[in-house]
């Protein structure tokens, strides 16, 4: 090896100041988002099996279950069924984070990234940013073979995209949740045992599959207030065209809700970590 | 008069119940390399650790390129390099964005981060496989990654936590060359290490570590002087007269003589070990003592600790496992479980003399 290339004192790359500026925590965030995007996209089976889960919950759904589920109204089981399915994906999706965190920590990349002098906000944000556009491409893929099988929204575009925002954000503040089991986890299998814990109740005890109407009573002013309930009847509102405010507000509140308690809090196990 | 490039004083650090440092002093001068030596467990890595602003210190304070690690971590951050005992490296990225990605979180701006990991996959012979994934790489490649991510930013100090463990014996040596010209261009090196070897190449001073305290420091020389430049182990066939034995040999020792008291086992520190093998057999013969086992060795990690605690690096690590059950995570895998599976052999030059 030549001298000249790694002498602390050779020219050309004068050592920066080390001032703290808040430009770092979105310049950080953005290396720290594509590093982690180019995971999936390096990892085809990653890719693979982010494609077809979600289409093989639809069809799974849809076809098998698709006769025995009956629902109120005019509206098809695959209509009624899509919302649910988008939402649950997202949620599964948001699982990613805390393995994703789990399995940096163990490899010690977590290590590397806490010995620079980079915004330690970053490497949480740029986690869960991943996940989100993981989650967007996710629910691109189940949006089409919805409508190839026989979803019909009836919604404006504008209603549709919304519906599609909201179940997108749901899985993002899910992720900040799922990113405080992943610091807390010391493997990426721990990690995922961990996150399923809450994550199935919450997912099935919920208006995604069936009709809350059909549960045990004692059941179902637990499913009405599960946070999956409001969020998939807001978007199947909106879906339709007759979108309830009042969902959509509570949607909004969990969303925000769920961030601004679970992101503070990641951060900061993750500032306090070691 | 040398500058001082990493003091500590004083550093303690408890995990629970465990006591993984108990008050470490340090000082590595400017532009020296200080070989950190000890078992597993003595505390090494957590010192490593608290000097890398990773972790923060029950009590004592350090400096690394003149900052508090305590109260200026960023500026430490900005002066040091870390190579840990895994390599550190992305396995899904090339190793050029590996490399680039260091100097992004570095700021170094987006040219010359380019140019920083096209110089540094060259130093590291990386550049036939800079733009394939990590995955691919051998381990020791990894290794080297993992090395020259850390000199990303041109560290003043580099801190290298037991970097050849687990390498084959070529990659090893093949990384031992890196780090000596690190050492040369001029860069402060704290390593640790588990082997002797190493840190006598490699070291312009070496720190015992034990039981979360240094506990002795100097040179090479100065501490082989204590214990001599090799080491005959002895064992007489009937154990009862292993007194006698030690009685003829004792004036021949560098050091006091020892006995593992289950194996009978005689190490008697010893300079010029050639010239006294034929002394000792000599005197054995003579007495009419039966020789079980005779060996003429370099001191290993093992004969360091024993003359300096009376114990076996072996020892002192079994002790800590029974001292220190390992932490439970909130979720499984326990820690430290991992840490064990690392001790190899030191590696040591061995005369056999069978009798």
């Amino acid at each position: 090896m030549s001298a000249a290339t790694t002498s602390p004192t050779a020219a050309g790359l004068a050592r920066r100041p080390v001032r703290r500026t808040p430009a770092w925590i979105l310049t950080d965030s953005i290396a720290i988002t594509r590093r982690n995007m180019l995971a999936v996209v390096r990892n085809p089976q990653l890719l693979v099996i982010d494609t077809i889960t979600p289409v093989m919950f639809v069809l799974l759904f849809a076809f098998v279950f698709g006769g025995a589920i009956a629902v109120p109204g005019p509206i098809s089981y695959v209509t009624f069924l899509m919302p649910g399915i988008f939402v649950q994906t997202v949620v599964f999706g948001g699982t990613n984070t805390a393995v994703g965190i789990a399995e940096d920590m163990q490899k010690g990349v977590i290590d590397r990234f806490r010995s620079l002098p980079m915004a330690r906000s970053a490497v949480m944000i740029g986690r869960t940013t991943a996940d989100l556009l993981r989650n967007l491409y996710v629910v691109a893929i189940m949006f089409t073979v919805g409508l190839v099988i026989g979803f019909r929204p009836t919604g404006s575009p504008l209603q549709v995209a919304a519906a599609l925002a909201l179940t997108a954000l749901f899985g993002y503040a899910i992720s900040w949740l799922s990113a405080n089991i992943g610091l807390r986890s010391k493997s990426a299998a721990a990690a995922q045992g961990a996150i399923f814990l809450p994550i199935f109740p919450l997912t099935f005890v919920s208006s995604a599959f069936v009709p809350i109407a059909t549960m045990p009573t004692w059941l179902q002013p637990i499913a009405e207030a599960n946070p999956v309930t409001v969020v998939v009847n807001a978007t199947r509102g909106l879906f339709l065209g007759t979108p309830d405010t009042g969902l959509v507000l509570g949607a909004v509140a969990w969303i925000v809700g769920l961030v601004a308690v679970f992101a503070p809090l990641a951060i900061l196990s993750y500032r306090r970590r070691g | 008069m040398p500058t001082p490039a990493v003091t500590a004083e004083g550093l303690e650090k408890r995990y629970g119940e465990v006591r993984a440092l108990a008050g470490v002093d340090l000082t590595v001068d400017e532009g020296s390399l200080v070989g950190v030596l000890g078992p597993n467990g003595a505390g090494k890595t957590t010192a490593v650790r608290i000097l890398a602003t990773l972790l923060r210190p029950d009590a004592g304070r350090a400096t690394v390129a003149g900052h508090d690690v305590m109260t200026e971590p960023d500026a430490v951050r900005a002066a040091i390099g870390l190579t840990g005992q895994y390599a550190a490296v992305d396995e899904n990225l090339t190793g050029r964005e590996n490399l680039e990605l260091v100097g992004a979180l570095l700021h170094l701006g987006r040219r010359a981060a380019k140019d920083r990991a096209g110089e540094l996959l060259g130093a590291f012979a990386l550049d036939d496989a800079g733009d394939r994934p990590a995955r691919t790489y051998s381990g020791g490649m990894r290794r080297r990654l993992d090395l020259a991510a850390s000199l990303v930013g041109r560290p003043a100090v580099l801190f290298l936590d037991e970097p050849t463990t687990g390498l084959d014996p070529a990659s090893r040596i093949a990384l031992w060359e890196v780090v000596e010209g690190l050492r040369r261009d001029g860069t402060t090196i704290l390593l640790t290490t588990q082997y002797l070897e190493e840190a006598d190449r490699l070291a312009d001073r070496i720190a015992v570590i034990d039981g979360g305290r240094v506990i002795a420091e100097g040179t090479s020389t100065e501490l082989k002087d204590r214990l001599g430049e090799d080491v005959v182990d002895l064992r007489i066939v009937d154990a009862a007269r292993t007194p006698e034995a030690i009685g003829l040999l004792r004036e021949l020792a560098a050091a006091d003589p020892r006995v593992d008291a289950a194996t009978g086992r005689i190490t008697l520190p010893v300079h010029h070990g050639a010239g006294i093998l034929a002394e000792v057999v000599r005197r054995i013969d003579g007495a009419g003592l039966e020789v079980a086992e005779l060996s003429l060795h370099r001191p290993s990690l093992d004969d360091v600790f024993l003359a300096l605690t009376g114990r076996s690096a072996e020892a002192a690590e079994a002790a800590r496992e029974v001292a220190a059950p390992p932490r439970r995570g909130l979720f499984g895998r326990r820690r430290g479980a991992a840490a064990t599976a690392n001790v190899e052999p030191v590696p040591a030059v061995t005369t056999e003399v069978t009798a």
